[in-house]
């Protein structure tokens, strides 16, 4: 069958789910009730950016106490809960549930034809055992001990029932079990999305990276984050019930704690880098106008990454002396392999490509230095030496704020990228790329400073630091940084407010991108599609829409034209440029393998 | 199914590796303890994965060839809504605030849980509207 009738069938054909009658509930209990996957997705991407927002607050407060060597503004318990509650609510309520519940849930299900999550419900309750689990965490301000203080990382012996009494630990732990769970259920949701409900002719190898990097972050969260929990439930056992597991009075072990605490963070770390480095995959070629370079390098690569960053937990626990020092540099020093094939592999698409610096790809770009710097620094640290000159400096503080904000940045490429398929309308590109500069600069400006700091042995966790070091005008550079970078988030919010007032109507596909979710309106219908184009590449909706592009399809796809008919003449731009660059013509150049 | 299969089996694969490695290296109980949970998750579900793929034909979204027509007919249930993950849900928060307030919450935590619980399961078999 050519292509062309089974274009036609296609619009003729109506997917069928099974549902039943039924009245639609509107408003507000439409919304406690919904389980459609977009709308969790959205709460999921809204509550995560209001706590965003809360733990930056935090992070400012923390800054203006830093401005001064001896500052009064808050004291130390205040400091000590401050910098514990920021980085919990970053690495736990922030990033990840945007990543997994938000952008993945809202995401996955339209790039593989699906009408929803395997388990709607399920997905549902991940939510609200979520939006649970950030209030309790919350709630520990307001008990008498106030709120957790033993850092996000909760060391044995110091999170003890003796060292830190009180509610509030106790609120911090609740918290984590419950957005454990969430986090788990997401888990196997998408997995499951991922394995059963791909769209006839999605095989595996034709799934846009996007949806296999939520694969292996969904893989990575099921080895992961049940240890957390046991750790947390273990951790509460041994606060209340005497069971002594991570206290040598009672025979237990303290560096257990953080054993199990690593084995969760360390992969953690990926769960939260993993699906940025699939949005930056899938931005990058939608404006560079060409297919990924190298589709099945960037899966092994992300398999090889998640498998490695199992086996590396112990290089945040080289300064306890119990860790065998070159299993884990050397297992953390092999990441930086696949790590490096996927900067490559962005950088290739690139090349030769018709790349237009919209909002979305200027955030990709920004990602992809920020993320350098701190993937670098990574590999410092992971030799001991130099890690044993680091550790708790704030060289380490630089180092993994340098990912993070790499991965906001992406955030940030990412809500560009699919606001207009979220809602119909676009944000306005023009104070989107001032945003990116503020972030940039506001970025950069404050981790630089603190890589020097670090450099020059300023520990971290201080809230006041000695006179005569020379650390103090680097610490108000930080601070005018951190600043700026919070004023970034300004400009994000009135863009919010100016796009909205001044409703730029979005088309179904407005980057003329190539995956799925381009295919059907903006925003999409309850359960998605009305119908499919067929697929036949890892580009469903670029092969419809450019029927006579010459199919250069990806590495080893098979392409959608090659049922017998001819190349034309290459009047597509990528085709041009990749002549330009001095391959034979396109079209013979032997990378459309099917044919 | 089958790549599906083998992703995993390759992952528990390579943990099955790493784990040795680790094991004999360092006697360290608790990683090589945690790195077999990592093994067998990569080896139980991905061996399941791949006895049913060497069993069964493949699946439209399994063939390159599908066509979308393939696809059509009923995938499954996609309930509209349903209160009971919010009931269930709000169970769960009580049952944080008794981890960390006190045992009080306890009793209407457990209700609301069971009452989602009982309540899903019902909708399921009445084929998932609200
Ligand atoms: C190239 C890959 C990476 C390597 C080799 C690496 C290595 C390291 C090392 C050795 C440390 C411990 C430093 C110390 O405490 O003395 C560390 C800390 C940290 N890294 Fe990375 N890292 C990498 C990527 C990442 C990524 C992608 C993230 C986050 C998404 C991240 C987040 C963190 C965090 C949060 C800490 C601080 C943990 C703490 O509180 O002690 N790292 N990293
Ligand atoms: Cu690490």
């Amino acid at each position: 069958m050519t292509l062309l009738e089974e274009k036609q069938l296609s619009f003729a054909e109506e997917t069928k789910y099974a549902t039943t009658e039924h009245h639609e509930p509107s408003g507000l209990v439409k919304w406690l009730t919904s389980t459609d996957h977009k709308v969790i997705g959205k709460s999921y991407m809204f509550t995560a950016l209001v706590l965003m927002l809360i733990g930056g607050a935090m992070a400012l407060i923390m800054r203006m106490q830093l401005t001064s060597q001896h500052s009064s503004l808050l004291s130390l318990q205040q400091y000590n809960e401050l910098f514990t509650m920021h980085g919990s609510i970053m690495i736990y309520l922030f990033v990840g549930p945007f990543a997994f519940g938000g952008l993945a849930n809202y995401v996955v299900p339209l790039q593989i034809g699906a009408p929803d999550m395997a388990f709607p419900r399920l997905n549902a309750l991940s939510y609200w055992l979520y939006l649970g689990g950030s209030i309790i965490m919350l709630l520990g301000f307001f008990t008498a001990s106030g709120a957790a203080d033993f850092g996000w990382v909760a060391y044995a012996p110091l999170s003890s029932a003796v060292n830190s009494p009180g509610a509030g630990p106790d609120a911090w732990i609740a918290a984590l079990i419950l957005t454990g769970f969430s986090a788990i259920f997401t888990g196997v949701n998408l997995v499951t999305t991922i394995f059963y409900l791909r769209a006839p002719g999605m095989t595996m190898f034709r799934m846009p990276i996007f949806v296999w990097n939520m694969l292996v972050t969904a893989i990575l969260i099921l080895i992961a984050f049940p240890v957390l929990t046991s750790a947390l439930i273990m951790l509460y056992a041994d606060r209340h019930f005497g069971m002594h597991i991570f206290s040598v009075k009672g025979g237990g072990v303290p560096v257990l704690w953080q054993n199990l605490f690593w084995f969760w963070g360390h992969p953690e770390v990926y769960i939260l880098a993993l699906p940025f480095f699939g949005v930056v995959t899938e931005i990058i070629p939608a404006f560079s106008k060409k297919p990924i370079f190298g589709y099945k390098g960037m899966v092994f690569a992300t398999l090889a990454i998640a498998a490695l960053s199992t086996g590396v937990w112990g290089h945040h626990m080289f300064t306890t002396g119990v860790v065998l020092l070159p299993f884990f540099s050397l297992m953390s020093l092999l990441i930086a392999v696949p790590t490096g094939i996927k900067f490559f592999n962005w950088i290739a698409t690139m090349w030769g490509g018709q790349i237009t610096f919209t909002t979305p790809m200027l955030m990709c770009i920004g990602f992809l230095i920020t993320f350098l710097m701190g993937g670098l620094t990574g590999m410092f640290l992971a030799s001991p030496p130099v890690d044993f000159q680091m550790h708790d400096t704030y060289f380490v503080v630089a180092h993994f704020h340098d990912v993070i904000f790499a991965l906001v940045l992406a955030a940030m490429g990412a809500l560009y990228y699919w606001w207009p398929k979220m809602f119909g309308w676009y944000l306005n590109d023009k104070i989107g790329k001032i945003q990116f500069w503020v972030l940039f600069i506001g970025v950069n400006a404050t981790v630089i400073p603190w890589y020097i700091l670090g450099l020059h042995g300023m520990p971290r966790r201080v809230a006041v630091y000695k006179v005569g070091m020379g650390w103090h005008a680097l610490n108000i550079a930080a601070t005018v940084g951190a600043d700026i970078t919070g004023l970034s988030f300004l400009i994000f919010l009135l863009n919010i407010y100016l796009s909205w007032d001044k409703k730029v109507k979005a088309p179904s596909n407005p980057w003329d991108a190539g995956t799925l979710e381009w295919f059907t309106s903006s925003p999409p219908p309850t359960h998605n599609f009305t119908r499919i184009p067929p697929i036949r590449s890892e580009r469903p909706v670029w092969d419809f829409n450019h029927p006579d592009a010459i199919a250069i399809a990806a590495h080893g796809q098979e392409s959608p034209l090659a049922n017998g008919r001819s190349p034309s003449d290459g009047s597509n731009g990528y085709a041009q440029k990749d002549t330009a660059l001095g391959s034979p013509k396109a079209g013979t150049t032997g990378m459309d393998k099917s044919s | 199914m089958k790549i599906e299969g083998i992703v995993l089996i390759g992952i528990g694969a390579f943990m099955a590796v790493v784990s040795v490695g680790y094991w004999f290296w360092s006697g360290e109980p608790s990683g090589t303890a945690m790195l077999i949970g990592a093994v067998l998750l990569g080896l139980l579900p991905g061996g399941y994965y791949y006895w049913w793929a060497k069993r069964m034909k493949p699946r439209p979204e399994d063939r390159p060839d599908a066509t979308t027509r393939e696809g059509a007919g009923v995938i499954g249930s996609f309930p509209h809504g349903s209160i009971w993950p919010l009931v269930f849900g709000a169970g769960a928060f009580l049952f944080g605030l008794a981890l960390a307030f006190g045992w009080w919450f306890l009793p209407p935590a457990l209700g609301l849980m069971l009452v989602a619980a009982t309540g899903v399961t019902t909708q399921s078999r009445r084929g998932g509207a609200i």
